[in-house]
Parts: structure tokens; C-alpha cells; sequence
């Protein structure tokens, strides 16, 4: 028998069913708000931007989110997912209690326990580890402001390793090579100054669709401004339809298309020479290597004609300093992602657009005192030597080389706390390696809203309540102006789902660790933080946003002179920290996998606006205006595999790996060779019972794997699809 | 009578569906059914190709054929403006006024009375505009008064190219959509 059978909790014995609550013969039609309104502050959860808003309760009733007008992450306006935020707290399929994995008869199953029991169980099998494996073999996987807390239970413990895949399969590349160029990432939000931008080039971004809103507020700001828009993309996204330049570039080839543009920057002496001078190194290398990378010969790599990458190029120079490359945010896509964004931080350079108004500004927060806590024990052993050493650049953890360290009987890691992060729909090809790391762990513990793939792999189930229902950390990102922000529960927790402050908090105290959490509710330590800064939670449950003057400038001031967090002290072009490591010191182009014999098409995914990756497919405000993804494939390719609009399909990869059933949409606004999907569908679980089933999910079709050897990340554009038409179609 | 419109830019729509979730939840509308809505229509051959995103809804028009329609006179003009409502005790769901609304603008609830996009007019009421155009992230939707000439939907009219759908039925529609 396994250790760990999946286990689905619709096959729970004592699930509670819900039945649907209809009113009728109800006559009085009351106008919207007439009744008693209730308004509490919130920080939106639904993604990660975390916009701040009010909820609005009517009578009793949840009745509608909106934004803050003082929030510069929303500027008063949410977004689709934020207005359905309720939906998340109203979907009837929720965890509903904690759960404990019991075998009965031989046969392993979920059975609902007290959170008294879980603890229980959870400390005893985190003491049993400690002693027999040492205190530092626990880690957490997380996503989402919530996971500080279990961090803080976990470094308290001895167990620091903590990863999120934003890094690895999302952001990582990106952070690393701004920092490798600059000293610093980029950061979320993004430091991006589009609002102010004279020309903004996307490569791959699809912003609109990828709907974080204050960026793509201030980026349509930008074309409400007139501003030249460059969109690099294989489809015609919603930018590139408000570009005045599309270049529907060869999937995998946008580093050949960078190097023409600095080519020619150089060569037409295009580029700020000046800033150049005065705040980079290693520009004549710079130079002496993109010579040979004229526009004709990224044409024969690219397909995007020479005098379109030189008139691109020039219009980018015309409006430098005021031109955002942008540098993307889910980059991890042909494992040369570091030197791609490397080379956007270059062009970046050569534009002078790093601190300057329109390109990349400088951010601040607010500065707050830590709260105080204890020092945590000193580690045994190095988690970061033990687990990836094999990529000493990466500055975070690397989720799927965690899961790689939980495999094995002598493997590094025995216990896991999972929060928030539904890994098998986000990590790609780690299906059978979850298989196996559960079997050998020792504890696995999956905190979350929802009963996600992951929770079939837990031994214990915490459920969480929803933002609606508890207090998070306060917001002080980095931003333009510094503000806090603070999420009040407007509801109280359904079922028995509980804070994750409060789940983290009872954990430590079972573990004699109650110090870490010296409080009885979390808004004592909110109010202590808020009283540094003249503050307090009172003041911030009434106001939900509050605004601190900058103490820095936003931008370098005209000809100053600055050291850089480099180890040079300069904007790195040249990288000396990536020769020293044995990698190419600039970027240099290497060709995308090639197509395999017969018929196939690149298999490109994406964002949709409606939904968050697949957290939001079975919220039903959301679900109704998305139920399922459409792979767009251009009519030749309609006719190659001979399918229509509106059919569904299966996709099938190189490696023989089979989607769900999929609706085509047969388009103009994709490149022949290439397919396009919405990511986040195609959850088989019967416990969400609207997203069941509905759509095709691309992460299992991911399997040719391009890992970055500098950040560790995952490229996920290796794989190509060919399309099985249904039979019964509906 | 006054007329109140709404000018939306297609420029700037990015087709999220924002304007939906906005108008169902302010006004609780009900699963499976919606006031507004948005539609995509591209048009050319790759890789010339030009996409418009519209949102859409009742237009309010200042010619009404469904008002015309009811037989009833469930359908009415709110306070002497041109925002087309339904009184829901009054309307029998015989559907006349569906198949006269050259929009397919309207509704029927599950208690069986015919609705429709208001205009928020008990947003209105209060100074506000309507959810939709409240909520929108691009802020590409603009409402106001139109017999205002200072008022943005009369000056974002004035300068900028326009249309509205179906204005050969003579409906005299009041969404515009800036192109």
C-alpha cells in the first residue's frame, strides 16, 4: 500500500452538501444601497498585487467590492477579478474543517478532526523529525502575504527553507538579471514608470490581459497619452492592438531581436552616451560583441524585417529617457531567461532609462521598526548549500529543487508545509515527483481556501478562511508615493476555517514556541508597527490607506553621480559575477528548440483577465464570465489539423502527453506555428465542482523542461502540441 | 428631456470584463443572466489586424422602440431623462419589448419580469456614475449629460471620431464608442 494514496475529499465520509438557497415570492425590490450598508477595509487577495478597497455588506448580506480611491495599487478602481473577490468567499466548495489522513480497513481517507487534533498531530510528527533528522528539515512552500506567518512558526522551529515559485516559475530570471546589471530587481509592483513613458516595448508581456492593475493602468495612461507601443509577441494580444508596432516575432528568438536593437542603438550612436559614461561598465565589450548582430541577421532568426528593427530601434532612442522596455513578469520561458532579461536591462542602459522619468523609477516604502522577536536557533546545516547549490546566483528558493530534496528515504527535507501554492497546476512535470515526495516525507501540511490538487498529497488539511473573513499583514510595498495599507475581516469565518495568523500562532504554542506570537490577536501586532510611524490600527480600520511623503527622489537628478549596488559600483553591461561562474558574461543568442517532425504547433499560454492562474476558475462570479480556456489557433492551422471554430480537441505534446478536452478558436491573432491557452484550467478534482473538468490545463502538457542555469528556473516553451479532434464535439 | 450618455473608447478597453462583474454585483444581478456585456470583433488578415473591444448595454435611446413596444407601460423614462426603466409590477414578461430593442438589451428574471441595464440611476441619483464606469481600470468609460456641452462625454464627442450601433433603426441610441 502507499504510504500516501491521493485521496479526493468529495470521497470524505461526512462532507457537508449544501443545499442551494432560493428566495421566492419575494415582492419589495429595494434599490441597491438603500438598506444598512456596512463598509470595512480590505487588501485584495485574488491576486498578489493586493489592491486596497471596501467591501460592502447590505443588510447582512455580501453585497460588492470597490477600490480605495487613496490606493495607488487600484486608484479607487479594482479589477475583474477584485470586483468578484466575494465569489471566493462565498463558493460553496470551500475546506470546511481540518482534516486528518486516516487509514480504515486498508483503505486511506480524510477524516474531519478538531483543530486540537491537528496540532496535535502536526507537533508530534514535527518533534519526531527534529529528533531524528535534525530541527532544520521542515520548509515552506508559499504564495501570498499569508505565508509570513507560518514562516515565522517554521524559522522558530530551525527550519528557515522557504520557497515560492514567483521565483522559479515566474519572476526569478527577471530579478536576477536586474540585479546582476543594476544591484537591485525590479520588485512588485513594478518599478515601472509607465504612466510618464514616451514609448514602451513589450516582449511577451501582455499587459491588459495579465490584469495587475495599477501597471496596466498606468500603461494604458501611456496610450491614452499617445505614447509609441512595440509589442513583440507570436499573437496578436490586446496590446499589440493598441501598438502602433507588432512584431509577431518567432517564438524563443526575442534575444536575437535585442541584440539587432542594441546593434543598431550603437552603431547610429542612438544611445545616451552620457549616462553611459558616467554610470556603466564594460560598454566597449558591449559593443565589440553585438557587432556581428545586425538586423539582417536577426531577420533570419527572427522573421521581423531589418527596417522594422531599425525603425523600432530608432523610435525607441527618439523618446529615451522616457522608454520603458519592459521587463515582463512570468519570464521563465526557454531557460536563457536570465540573459534575456539581461539583455532588457542592457537596452534598458543604453537608453538611459534606468532613474529617469518614464523608464524605471526609484521606489520607497515606509520605513517601520521589525516587530521584536526572539533569535531563531542557528541552523545545523545550510539549506541553500544542501538543496541548490548548483545555482549560487539564486537568491531565493527554488521550488522544484525542493521537491527534488524530499525524494528518497536519505532525502534533506522530511516535513512541508504547503500555503497557498497549488504546485501540481504550477510547477511543470512535477506530478509523479509530488507522488513520490509524499511518500517519503514525514509531514506534509497544506494550509489553503480551497481544496486544490494539492491537498489529495496532505496528511493534515488546515482550512484557511478567506481574505474576506481575517487580518493579513499590513501592505508597505515599495511604490511611488509610500503608503500603508491594512484588510480588516468584513465577514466572520465560515464553517470552521480559521485565520492564518491564528492556525500559525497554535502551531508554535504546541511547540513552546508562543514567544514568536506574543498576542492574543493579530492587530495588537499591527498596532504596535502602525504606532512607529504615528499610526495606529484604529486610525487604519477607519481609513484603510494612509500616504507617507517620499524621503527620496523619484528620479536621478540631471548629470549626478551615483554608485550602484553592483560590485563595481556601475550599471554592470558586462557582467563579471557571470564570467566568474562560468556563464556567458552577455547575452548571447542561442536557437529555441526546434519543431519535431510532423505536424505540430508551440505550445504558448498565458493570462486571462478573468481568472488568477487556476485559483479563480471555480469561483462562480468568475467561472460565469470564464468557464473554460480556448486554445487559438490560426485558420492554416485549422486546416492543417482540420478542425473549426468551436470544436474541441485534445492536445497531444512531443512526448505523448494528452490534455483534456479543449474548444478551438480559430483566429487571425496568432502565428501559424504557434497555439495560444489561458493558463489555469483543466482541474480534474470533483471537489470543484464548477472547474471540474472544464478546459485543458497547458502545466501538464509542460514536460521538455529548459532550466536556467543561472536563476534555476524553469522554462516552460519547450514543448510543442498536436491537435486530436473530439469526435462527439459539442 | 435630458439626456445622459456614455461615451466609452475602444482605444483604451481592454476587453477585461470588468464593466460585467461591476454591474452584476452593484446591482445583484442574478446567475446566469447580465445587463451588459462585452463583445470583440477583429478585423483583417494576419498580420494586419485590427481588434475592437465594445462593451455593451441598453443605450438608452432617445427614441425607445421597446417603451413603444410595451403594452403595458411597464417600460418608462426615469424624471424626465432619457434612462429607460422597467417597474417590474407592472410588466406582465410578455416580451414585446425584446424583440423591439434593437440591442437584445434586455431580460428576463427568473420571477418572470423583464430587465435591463438602468444607468445606475440610483448611483445617478446620488452624483455618482454608473458601476461600470466606476469600476472600469483603464478608465476608458465616461457618463455624463450630454445636453452639457462642457461635460466630458460632450467634449470627448465633440473632438473625438465616434459611432453608435444600429443607428439606422432611428432609435437615436446614447452609448458612443470613441474609434
Amino acid at each position: 500500500m502507499k504510504r500516501r494514496e491521493f485521496i479526493q475529499l468529495s470521497a470524505t465520509a461526512g462532507a457537508a452538501a449544501m443545499a442551494p438557497l432560493t428566495l421566492t415570492g419575494c415582492k419589495a425590490r429595494p434599490l441597491p444601497g438603500e438598506g444598512e450598508v456596512v463598509q470595512t477595509p480590505v487588501l485584495c487577495n485574488v491576486c498578489f498585487w493586493r489592491c486596497a478597497g471596501t467591501v460592502s455588506v447590505e443588510n447582512g448580506q455580501p453585497w460588492k467590492i470597490e477600490g480605495n480611491p487613496d490606493d495607488l495599487h487600484s486608484n479607487g478602481r479594482f479589477c475583474t477579478r477584485g470586483d468578484a473577490g466575494l465569489g471566493m468567499y462565498t463558493d460553496p466548495d470551500r475546506l470546511k474543517q481540518p482534516m486528518l489522513r486516516v487509514t480504515e480497513n486498508g483503505r486511506q481517507r480524510f477524516k474531519p478532526v478538531s483543530w486540537d487534533e491537528a496540532f496535535d498531530y502536526i507537533a508530534e510528527k514535527m518533534n519526531k523529525i527534529k529528533e531524528e533528522h535534525g530541527q532544520d528539515r521542515l520548509c515552506l512552500f508559499s504564495h501570498g502575504s499569508g505565508g509570513n506567518f507560518f514562516r515565522r512558526t517554521l524559522r522558530a522551529f530551525g527550519s528557515p527553507a522557504y520557497t515560492a515559485p514567483s521565483y522559479a516559475q515566474c519572476r526569478g530570471p527577471r530579478e536576477v538579471a536586474f540585479a546582476l546589471t543594476y544591484g537591485e530587481g525590479v520588485g512588485s509592483p513594478d518599478r515601472t514608470d509607465m504612466e510618464n513613458s514616451r514609448c514602451i516595448v513589450l516582449i511577451g508581456s501582455h499587459l491588459g490581459e495579465n490584469l495587475h492593475n495599477g501597471q496596466v493602468q498606468t500603461w494604458i495612461e501611456a496610450v491614452r497619452k499617445g505614447a509609441t507601443m512595440i509589442t513583440v509577441d507570436p499573437r496578436f494580444s490586446v496590446a499589440a492592438g493598441k501598438s502602433k508596432h507588432w512584431l509577431p516575432i518567432k517564438p524563443g528568438t526575442d534575444i536575437a531581436l535585442m541584440l539587432a536593437w542594441m546593434n543598431v542603438l550603437i552603431n547610429e550612436n542612438l544611445y545616451d552616451a552620457d549616462y553611459i559614461a558616467r554610470y556603466a561598465s564594460g560598454f566597449d565589450e558591449l559593443k565589440a560583441h553585438v557587432q556581428p548582430y545586425t538586423p539582417e541577421w536577426a531577420y533570419g532568426q527572427t522573421g521581423i524585417r531589418p527596417d522594422v528593427i531599425r525603425t523600432t530601434a530608432r523610435e525607441m532612442a527618439m523618446a529615451a529617457p522616457a522608454t520603458l522596455v519592459h521587463p515582463g513578469r512570468h519570464v521563465t520561458w526557454y531557460g536563457d531567461d536570465t540573459q534575456r532579461e539581461r539583455a532588457i536591462a542592457i537596452l534598458t542602459a543604453l537608453l538611459g532609462a534606468w532613474g529617469r522619468e518614464g523608464g524605471y523609477y526609484e521606489q520607497e516604502n515606509v520605513s517601520i521598526p521589525s516587530f521584536p522577536l526572539p533569535d531563531p536557533p542557528a541552523p545545523a546545516t545550510n539549506w541553500r548549500d544542501e538543496v541548490q547549490g548548483d545555482f549560487p546566483v539564486a537568491p531565493s528558493g527554488i521550488s522544484q529543487k525542493f521537491i527534488d530534496a524530499s525524494i528518497g528515504e536519505d532525502a534533506y527535507f522530511k516535513g512541508w508545509f504547503v500555503y497557498s501554492s497549488n504546485l501540481g497546476h504550477t510547477i511543470p512535470g512535477v506530478t509523479e515527483k509530488l507522488a513520490q515526495a509524499s511518500q517519503d516525507l514525514d509531514l506534509l501540511v497544506v494550509v489553503d481556501t480551497m481544496p486544490y490538487g494539492i491537498t489529495g498529497y496532505a496528511d493534515v488539511i488546515l482550512p484557511e478562511c478567506t481574505y474576506l473573513e481575517r487580518l493579513d499583514p499590513m501592505r508597505n510595498s515599495p511604490e511611488r508615493e509610500p503608503s500603508l495599507a491594512v484588510s480588516v475581516p468584513a465577514f466572520e469565518p465560515k464553517y470552521d476555517s480559521k485565520p492564518g495568523w491564528w492556525i500559525a500562532k497554535q502551531i508554535a504554542e504546541r511547540l513552546d514556541l508562543g514567544d514568536w506570537f506574543p498576542w492574543d490577536d493579530y492587530s495588537e501586532e499591527l498596532d504596535w508597527q502602525l504606532r512607529q510611524v504615528g499610526s495606529s490600527f484604529e486610525e487604519m480600520r477607519r481609513i484603510g490607506v494612509k500616504k507617507f511623503p517620499r524621503q527620496t527622489p523619484k528620479y536621478f537628478a540631471p548629470g549626478e553621480n551615483r554608485s550602484f549596488r553592483t560590485s563595481s559600483g556601475k550599471i554592470e553591461l558586462y557582467s563579471q559575477m557571470l564570467a566568474d561562474f562560468g556563464h556567458d558574461p552577455l547575452p548571447v543568442f542561442t536557437p529555441p528548440p526546434s519543431k519535431p517532425e510532423g505536424e505540430f504547433l508551440h505550445l504558448n499560454y498565458g493570462r486571462a483577465p478573468a481568472h488568477t492562474f487556476g485559483r479563480t476558475i471555480n469561483n462562480p462570479q468568475l467561472f460565469e464570465l470564464m468557464p473554460e480556456n480556448t486554445v487559438w489557433i490560426h485558420p492554416v492551422a485549422a486546416s492543417t489539423f482540420q478542425v473549426s471554430n468551436g470544436q474541441y480537441v485534445r492536445l497531444k505534446n512531443q512526448d505523448g502527453v494528452e490534455s483534456n478536452a479543449v474548444r478551438v478558436r480559430v483566429t487571425e491573432r496568432i502565428r501559424p506555428d504557434s497555439l495560444f491557452m489561458a493558463h489555469g484550467f483543466g482541474h480534474n478534482s470533483a471537489d470543484l465542482s464548477l472547474a471540474n473538468g472544464r478546459g485543458a490545463d497547458d502545466q501538464g502538457l509542460i514536460t521538455r523542461i529548459l532550466v536556467d542555469p543561472i536563476a534555476g528556473s524553469t522554462g516552460m516553451r519547450g514543448n510543442f502540441v498536436t491537435l486530436i479532434p473530439e469526435e462527439a464535439s459539442a | 428631456m435630458i439626456r445622459y450618455a456614455m461615451v466609452i473608447d475602444t482605444k483604451l478597453c481592454i476587453g477585461c470584463g470588468d464593466c460585467v462583474v461591476a454591474c452584476k454585483t452593484e446591482n445583484k444581478v442574478p446567475a446566469g443572466l447580465n445587463r451588459d456585456w462585452v463583445v470583440e470583433a477583429t478585423t483583417g488578415t494576419y498580420p494586419d489586424l485590427k481588434t475592437e473591444f465594445r462593451s455593451e448595454r441598453c443605450n438608452h435611446c432617445t427614441k425607445p422602440t421597446c417603451l413603444y413596444a410595451c403594452p403595458t407601460a411597464a417600460t418608462y423614462r426615469w424624471e424626465g431623462t432619457n434612462i429607460v426603466l422597467v417597474d417590474p409590477d407592472k410588466c406582465t414578461g410578455c416580451g414585446a419589448c425584446i424583440a423591439a430593442c434593437p440591442y437584445d438589451a434586455r431580460l428576463i428574471m427568473n420571477e418572470g419580469y423583464v430587465s435591463k441595464c438602468t444607468f445606475c440611476h440610483h448611483r445617478v441619483e446620488q452624483g455618482l456614475d454608473p458601476a461600470c464606469v466606476a469600476s472600469c481600470p483603464t478608465n476608458c468609460m465616461h457618463f455624463g449629460v450630454l445636453d452639457d456641452p462642457n461635460s466630458t462625454v460632450s467634449r470627448l464627442l465633440a473632438t473625438r471620431e465616434h459611432k453608435a450601433m444600429h443607428e439606422e433603426t432611428g432609435n437615436e441610441p446614447q452609448v458612443y464608442y470613441l474609434t
